[in-house]
């Protein structure tokens, strides 16, 4: 028995199919556009020797090398800070917090710390690392901005990968005897690596990413460093160097190189989370 | 995969220590080490950075950073003693010398008044640049171009070239900007990318992009700026605090870049060396 | 009868004290932030009188006479960002819908990757092709001078916004219970209108907490609306070139002194005080829509 509709609901049903299609095509489209636009602009200008020198003024040269070496310092500076700190905040929230109301007021903390525009980042990091703590501009001072961005997305996603290891593992080792930091670091920690991961490289995915956090707090310049002198002097990072090239020097050429490998780096990072994640998924369904 | 990432990740940790130590061979190895931080004008940007760069060939252990933050940031950077040397692209006010600051010319640098190559204007009087820039000419076609309404590009209130151009055309706080940017760069790419828009930089900043306008007939280049008759220019200069001293480093750049040979970096980079 | 193991006692208390330091410093954080803001804003604030401050209609920080009214930079917040939803949120919605109920599993998780890219892209990039593409275009579309504007930060913004929206709407609608569709199927309503009258209204809260996630995104962003919104502090008009509450600190930022650095502290003091009202909305809605 077919029970026919009424025009008027066919139609309905009709326009909104229509509506959620041209909805799903302009997104579809959208994203194909920025990438295809981007990777068609800026690959022809991804040369050697953009990638491998400095730039010059003698020699009328630009090279980003240093932008991508200080990207590289930065976000390993800011990892090896926000990893120890967001996994240590999710351990204590999960598994030692005994009062619901201070895991309330920690979770609510980590979630406004989420909300804040990237602005307010860098200006309190200028006011608080460059001028208090008298760091001055410079990587590390962007980096301590960049953990205490970060710290939400690492404490959220390590609480939840704690949250799926089941309780029977805890109490098993409980049972035979372990104290509670050494159920957690033999126990619990080793089931989460996945997890944590996941939070690692989401982390990376942000971290690279961000400007405005960074404009006042690391600067503008171009220099070769190594590592630990990187991070006390003030450098570019990809992200603004492509600021600073295309809205202060027009050099279009090369913003739309490093955009196109800003874009290749985020492809990566994509898809090496839904890598992690799915081998997440392949261990919790064993 | 755990111990992939357990091999992979320290050998990527030690290889980056390693990156950037820049070995370079230099024979006449100065000794001469520290840092020179110079900060403020941002129309000094290739002059100043082709000195540096120079300058830290010849003496690898030297560091140099230039912050581009405009020439009025720049002098309050050295009075507050937050870098070495600082760049203003207009002479020190009154007030400011009061403070306790020197100046000291390093070179002479034409503004010039830039258009989209699109447009065929290709030159205009000065007191037609003060007509566009007070509101008084808003078309194109008063002054002999398109049926277009006049974009104005300026800069910020702190921008040396900004002083420059207002007290030379005697639009000191009347200038109707439809943009205000930070940068003589900013400023280029701006007009560059609006067939309409006019504006004005540092003569040493113009690149292809642009056109610049011959103003009363005469086209900046290096030998009208010189000989003056190119009528907007502004020097470039080094302030610093009178009565402190400058690091051993920063007084040896100090000295490097006010000699005759650093004249001919200063006019490759564009400008007019004034020794 | 059982030996008592030792539990290593005043190592564990140690290491609990280790882990609640670490807990708090989120809280930390965020009360640093805040009295940081409080203690760089207020002083501009006051000198130059509260009412004048948040209404008056004229900025100028660098005139001979400066004044400070940030009405038009508020303004333009405002309209920007509700601009951006306006666009935004009926693209990302329908998407969800779409995505979450009709959509074919392959197309949903080519999609669904599709969206995390767009999330991932820097805010420069879009910066970067607004400025090119987007200015150009709206110059020569709309024949206005100038294609800075706000209607390019608008369709910036929009975009940006569009990947947040999405995903937290797909959540909320794969939260429905089946049992309501069911329900409805089976009381002859056809799908799109079990999606649209049952799941849509069922999943309520979570579109709404993607739509103030999306406002906070939009209120916050400052790299590519700088890049294509033109920086002068005009009263918000479509095509204008105008002034963000976010561009306005980070343009002046770097060369401001006195006075007008303390003032672009207070406006980031408004921002921040504007985003925690919308956060606080945010979990307003939420516990709404949890305790039903």
């Amino acid at each position: 028995m077919k029970n026919a509709l009424s025009p008027r609901r066919r139609a309905y049903a009709f326009l909104m199919r229509m509506l959620m299609i041209v909805a799903v095509g302009l997104t579809g489209m959208l994203t194909l556009f920025l990438i295809g636009y981007v990777l068609m602009r800026g690959l022809p200008n991804l040369t050697w020797e953009l990638l491998s020198t400095k730039p010059s003024y003698l020699s009328d040269r630009i090279g980003i090398l240093p932008d991508i070496l200080n990207t590289f310092y930065l976000i390993t500076a800011a990892l090896f800070l926000v990893l120890p700190l967001g996994v240590g905040a999710a351990v204590y929230l999960n598994e030692y917090a005994r009062n619901k109301k201070l895991v309330a007021v920690i979770e609510y903390a980590a979630e406004t710390l989420s909300g804040i525009p990237s602005i307010i980042y860098g200006l309190v990091g200028m006011l608080f690392f460059c001028q208090f703590l008298n760091l001055r501009t410079s990587l590390f001072a962007g980096a301590l901005t960049l953990v205490i961005m970060n710290l939400p997305t690492v404490m959220r996603t390590t609480q939840e990968s704690l949250k799926t290891v089941p309780q029977s593992y805890r109490e098993g080792a409980f049972a035979l005897g372990a104290g509670k930091w050494r159920v957690i670091r033999t126990v619990v920690l080793p089931d989460c690596v996945d997890g944590i991961l996941t939070g690692c490289i989401l982390s990376v995915g942000r971290m690279l990413g961000e400007s405005a956090a960074l404009l006042f707090t690391a600067g503008f310049a171009h220099e070769l460093c190594n590592f630990f002198e990187g991070l006390g002097s003030a450098g570019a990072t990809l992200t603004v160097a492509l600021y600073v090239y295309a809205k202060e020097q027009g050099e279009f050429d090369v913003a739309f190189a490093i955009a196109a490998l800003l874009m290749i780096l985020t492809l990566l990072i994509n898809f090496l989370a839904s890598l992690v994640g799915k081998r997440l998924n392949r261990r919790k369904e064993v | 995969m755990k111990k992939f990432i357990a091999a992979v990740l320290p050998a990527i940790l030690a290889l980056s220590l390693l990156a950037g130590c820049v070995s370079t061979t230099n024979p006449s190895g100065s000794g001469l080490a520290g840092s020179v931080s110079t900060d403020g004008s941002t129309s000094m940007e290739k002059v100043i950075g082709a000195l540096g760069e120079a300058f830290t060939i010849e003496n690898p252990d030297v560091k140099f950073t230039y912050n581009p933050t405009g020439s009025g940031s720049g002098i309050t950077a050295v009075s507050e003693g937050r870098c070495d040397i600082g760049l203003s692209s207009r002479a020190l006010k009154d007030d400011e010398k009061a403070q306790g600051l020197t100046e000291t010319v390093l070179a002479y640098d034409g503004i010039a008044v830039i258009v989209n190559p699109e447009n065929p204007v290709t030159g205009l009087t000065l007191e037609q640049i003060t007509k566009i820039y007070t509101g008084e000419i808003t078309n194109w076609s008063e002054v002999g171009g398109n049926d277009a309404e006049i974009v104005l590009i300026g800069r910020e209130a702190g921008s040396g070239t900004r002083d420059g151009f207002e007290s030379i055309t005697g639009t000191a706080d009347l200038c109707q900007y439809r943009q205000e940017l930070t940068s003589t760069g900013d400023v280029i790419t701006t007009v560059s990318q609006n067939p309409d828009a006019i504006g004005y930089a540092s003569l040493a900043s113009v690149k292809e992009s642009v056109k610049a306008l011959a103003v009363d007939d005469v086209l900046p280049t290096e030998e009208t700026v010189k000989d003056g008759s190119y009528k907007i220019q502004r020097p470039f200069m080094l302030v610093t605090k009178t009565d402190t001293a400058l690091s051993e480093t920063a007084q040896a750049f100090f000295d490097y870049i006010t000699t005759a040979d650093a004249a001919e970096i200063i006019a490759n980079a564009g400008a007019v060396s004034a020794n | 009868m059982m030996k008592k193991v030792k539990t290593d006692k005043p190592a564990e208390t140690v290491i609990h004290g280790i882990f609640f330091l670490l807990g708090l410093v989120a809280v930390g954080c965020v009360l640093l932030i805040t009295v940081y803001l409080v203690i760089a804003g207020i002083p501009a604030i006051r000198e130059i009188g509260l009412i004048p401050f948040l209404f008056g209609t004229r900025w100028a920080s660098t005139a001979a006479e400066p004044s400070f009214g940030i009405l038009p930079i508020i303004l333009t917040s405002v309209y920007g960002t509700a601009g951006a939803i306006v666009l935004g949120v009926p693209v990302g919605f329908l998407t969800a819908v779409y995505l979450s109920k009709v959509a074919p599993p392959r197309v949903r998780s080519v999609m669904e990757s599709a969206a995390g890219l767009l999330a991932g892209i820097p805010s420069v990039v879009y910066g970067l092709v607004g400025m090119l593409v987007l200015v150009p275009a709206i110059r020569n579309l709309f024949h206005v001078p100038d294609g800075a504007s706000l209607l390019a930060a608008i369709l910036v913004l929009a975009v940006m916004i569009l990947p947040s929206i999405i995903k937290v709407s797909i959540t909320a609608l794969d939260a429905v219970p089946k049992e309501y569709e069911d329900a409805s199927l089976a009381l002859g309503a056809t799908p799109i209108e079990t999606y649209f009258r049952v799941s849509v209204p069922a999943a309520k809260s979570g579109i709404a907490a993607a739509v103030v996630l999306g406002v906070g995104r939009a209120m916050g962003e400052a790299m590519a609306v700088m890049m294509v919104a033109g920086n002068v502090a005009n009263m918000p008009s479509l095509f204008q070139s105008v002034r963000f509450l976010t561009t306005a600190v980070a343009s002046e930022m770097s060369y401001s002194s006195g006075l007008q650095r303390e003032a672009l502290f207070s406006i980031a003091l408004v921002l921040f005080l504007f985003i925690m009202l919308i956060n606080a909305a945010l979990n307003f809605l939420l516990k709404r829509g949890a305790g039903k």
